[in-house]
């Protein structure tokens, strides 16, 4: 009988442990400078909320958008609060697959960026909280446009920045006149590819939903690009993507680079940038239209809908994409780290101001995109360098492929272009959005 | 009852062996006949019948065709290059020079390299046009470096793939080799035997047996190769070294098809099957 008692009362302090021990949340997160620093700051948040433990599943972003959509999609259930790009949020919400999130006055909803938080919401509630955001700019080396007797415009169009990277390209000093994205992936080449297309007044489908890659905008767009890019470009540019042209720019191999914003704090890093102190910062080129000329993007947090710790998710949440938090990251690491491009407040700080030469340029080109008028002629779409449907998933990653296949002189660019035409309209078909 | 007994014995085992290969093939087999995306799914048993819808989409992909020829080419290539060179090393290593030992570490060591950071090695540290050895060596002839992952897409993979399954040849070869008998090659010598005689009729019917296993299992394994192509070219540029493996991966983890990956994961099981077959006819002969 005793035996019985002990076990018994062993059992009763177990659940009464169990009934206190903390919740824990666990968060897929995309392996980048601001969310390790965010990882960092982990004991930070614990100690404000003890009844809260917080663990980290980190992932390359192929992964992460891998691991994320299996999960949701399957009802997985492995995550309580998911890192989600600002395509996925408009899909996802819409599938009733994210909880809303719960905001307060002290949040101040209205200090996020319009842009970013129009993408973000459905009905005028907010789906995913952005804990970063970026556009698109051009970078580029002052001192050899300087040399060159250049000068460059705050919005040049891409017919000065190609005079300049014709200028200033050579590769027996190891400068190559521009760098920019040739990996395929609808998220590599294509972010970029996207951007250069709208400018040059195309789009990827038409109000009937029918793809428009073999026009004369893709024609132009591609055509220019390959064509810069062989005669500028470093050799091996159809393998490289961000993280490749960033190693490039850092090291001085680069005169000219057209890629999102969250570079510039980066290349302008004595720490990690041979040319830190030679760098300038202009709006992403454009062409015959200024419309889409630069990419928007977010990194998101948010929860999924089968998530049962709702309430500690919501409490992390918002502490992660407060004021308070990128007053935390100023205080922990300085302004030149916080992560940008979510909220007005922070483009507002005088400190950020001083500390981030780019922040101007930044904010100018996030203010400047819109997510649901990217494009010269009108188009049925959200996204301004991706299409919101989850059909362009697989046309992003086929086009990406050919667009590649043509920088590399593999195949022509009509043949590339006729080819992803023909790869887009057998997912538009099997999408059923017509016979 | 004694027949009985084990059998009852075994059973757990063999069931749990049953279903853990079963469960996997049955929902392969599923979802290979239904309309699934990740992006857009419908609950379990609301998925739309797709008949042959999927195959017919796997098969008419333009990358089908290259990817099947690529497979091929890549297991063909570095089966040849692993058994041509792991003889020719086997035998230097075999005869007796000072340092003998680290030439045979150094000789075995890929093998214990990971995939993933073979393939970093070699696009990092070797092929990039810009930094790599290779382009150092070719800049010390005056010569303009070669992008190799652009302009030899495949025949990089093959090199990098024939660098890793090199030392696996060169070990069976040099265990088969020690085991050759001395004497009987001694005899061969004496009787005026020359060398490519000796290599030709002693040595290589001698390495018959550990050649077919070195080919069986490279067969099994380079029909899977993927690490090497996600992390350097991507299968690209175009198509140009994707595989059936790739793929497959495009269409599930890329594109979320999963009906589609399913019916091309069956296309690879149904290829790996017949390479079974091949090889259980003609290279497990030379092992009776």
């Amino acid at each position: 009988m005793k035996r019985f008692v002990k076990a018994g009362l062993v059992v009763a302090l177990a659940a009464a442990g169990v009934a206190h021990a903390a919740t824990e949340l666990v968060i897929a997160t995309v392996n980048n400078g601001h969310m390790i620093e965010m990882q960092k700051l982990t004991p930070i948040f614990e100690k404000a909320n003890p009844d809260i433990k917080l663990k980290w599943v980190t992932l390359e972003e192929g992964t992460l958008r891998q691991r994320v959509t299996t999960d949701i999609a399957t009802k997985g259930g492995q995550f309580d609060v998911m890192t989600i790009g600002l395509y996925e949020a408009p899909i996802w919400s819409k599938k009733g697959w994210l909880k809303p999130i719960a905001t307060d006055a002290a949040y101040d909803v209205d200090d996020i960026l319009p842009a970013i938080r129009s993408g973000l919401s459905l009905d005028g509630k907010l789906f995913a909280a952005p804990f970063y955001g970026e556009s698109s700019m051009l970078m580029y080396r002052k001192d050899l446009a300087d040399k060159l007797g250049i000068k460059m415009p705050d919005q040049p169009t891409w017919a000065q920045v190609r005079d300049f990277a014709d200028k200033a390209n050579d590769p027996k000093a190891g400068v190559y006149g521009m760098c920019l994205r040739g990996k395929p992936g609808w998220g590599d080449n294509m972010a970029f590819l996207t951007t250069l297309v709208n400018t040059h007044g195309g789009q990827w489908f038409d109000m009937q939903w029918k793809p428009q890659i073999d026009t004369k905008p893709w024609k132009d767009a591609i055509t220019f690009y390959v064509d810069m890019m062989k005669k500028d470009g470093p050799p091996g540019a159809s393998a490289n993507s961000f993280n490749e042209n960033l190693a490039l720019f850092n090291e001085g191999k680069c005169a000219a680079w057209v890629d999102a914003t969250i570079a510039a704090s980066f290349i302008s890093d004595p720490k990690q940038s041979k040319v830190a102190d030679k760098v300038a910062f202009a709006q992403a080129p454009t062409a015959s239209t200024p419309k889409g000329a630069n990419w928007l993007w977010s990194w998101n947090l948010a929860i999924p809908a089968s998530s049962s710790k709702d309430a500690a998710a919501q409490t992390f949440i918002k502490w992660a994409t407060s004021k308070d938090y990128i007053n935390l990251v100023a205080k922990e690491t300085g302004w030149a780290s916080v992560p940008t491009g979510t909220r007005k407040s922070t483009y507002a700080n005088p400190e950020f101001q001083k500390a981030a030469k780019f922040a101007a340029a930044e904010k100018k080109a996030i203010d400047s995109a819109n997510l649901t008028d990217s494009t010269l002629p009108k188009s049925p779409y959200i996204g301004v360098q991706y299409a919101a449907i989850p059909e362009f998933q697989a046309i992003g990653v086929a086009v990406g492929q050919q667009m590649s296949a043509a920088l590399a002189g593999k195949v022509t660019v009509d043949q590339a272009l006729k080819t992803s035409q023909t790869a887009a309209e057998r997912e538009m078909k099997k999408g059923g959005y017509y016979k | 009852m004694k027949r009985l007994l084990p059998r009852v014995l075994m059973a757990p085992a063999v069931l749990t062996l049953f279903l853990w290969m079963i469960v996997p093939l049955a929902m392969t087999l599923y979802f290979s006949f239904v309309n699934y995306n990740l992006n857009d799914p419908m609950p379990l048993f609301d998925r739309a019948f797709a008949g042959l819808e999927n195959f017919e989409y796997f098969i008419t992909d333009p990358d089908f065709w290259p990817a099947v020829w690529n497979t091929l080419l890549l297991i063909g290539s570095v089966i040849v290059i692993t058994v041509v060179m792991g003889v020719l090393l086997a035998l230097l290593v075999n005869e007796p020079f000072p340092g003998r030992g680290i030439v045979r570490v150094l000789l075995i060591s890929p093998f214990f390299v990971m995939p993933a950071v073979n393939a970093l090695l070699w696009k990092h540290m070797m092929m990039n046009p810009i930094y790599g050895v290779l382009a150092d060596v070719w800049r010390v002839f005056g010569a303009t470096p070669v992008d190799w992952l652009t302009d030899w897409p495949l025949l990089s993979v093959i090199i990098m793939v024939a660098w890793q399954w090199l030392p696996f040849a060169c070990l069976i070869f040099i265990t088969s080799l020690q085991s050759l008998d001395r004497e009987q090659m001694e005899a061969a010598r004496m009787d005026g035997a020359t060398a490519p005689q000796r290599f030709f009729y002693l040595t290589i019917p001698h390495l018959g047996r550990p050649m077919a296993v070195v080919i069986m299992i490279e067969m099994i394994f380079l029909l899977s190769v993927f690490a090497e192509i996600a992390i350097t070219t991507n299968g690209g540029p175009g198509n140009a070294s994707t595989n059936l493996t790739y793929m497959i991966f495009k269409q599930s983890l890329m594109n979320f098809d999963v009906g589609v990956a399913s019916a091309g994961a069956l296309f690879a099981v149904i290829l790996a099957n017949i390479v079974a077959v091949f090889l259980i006819r003609i290279v497990g002969k030379n092992l009776d």
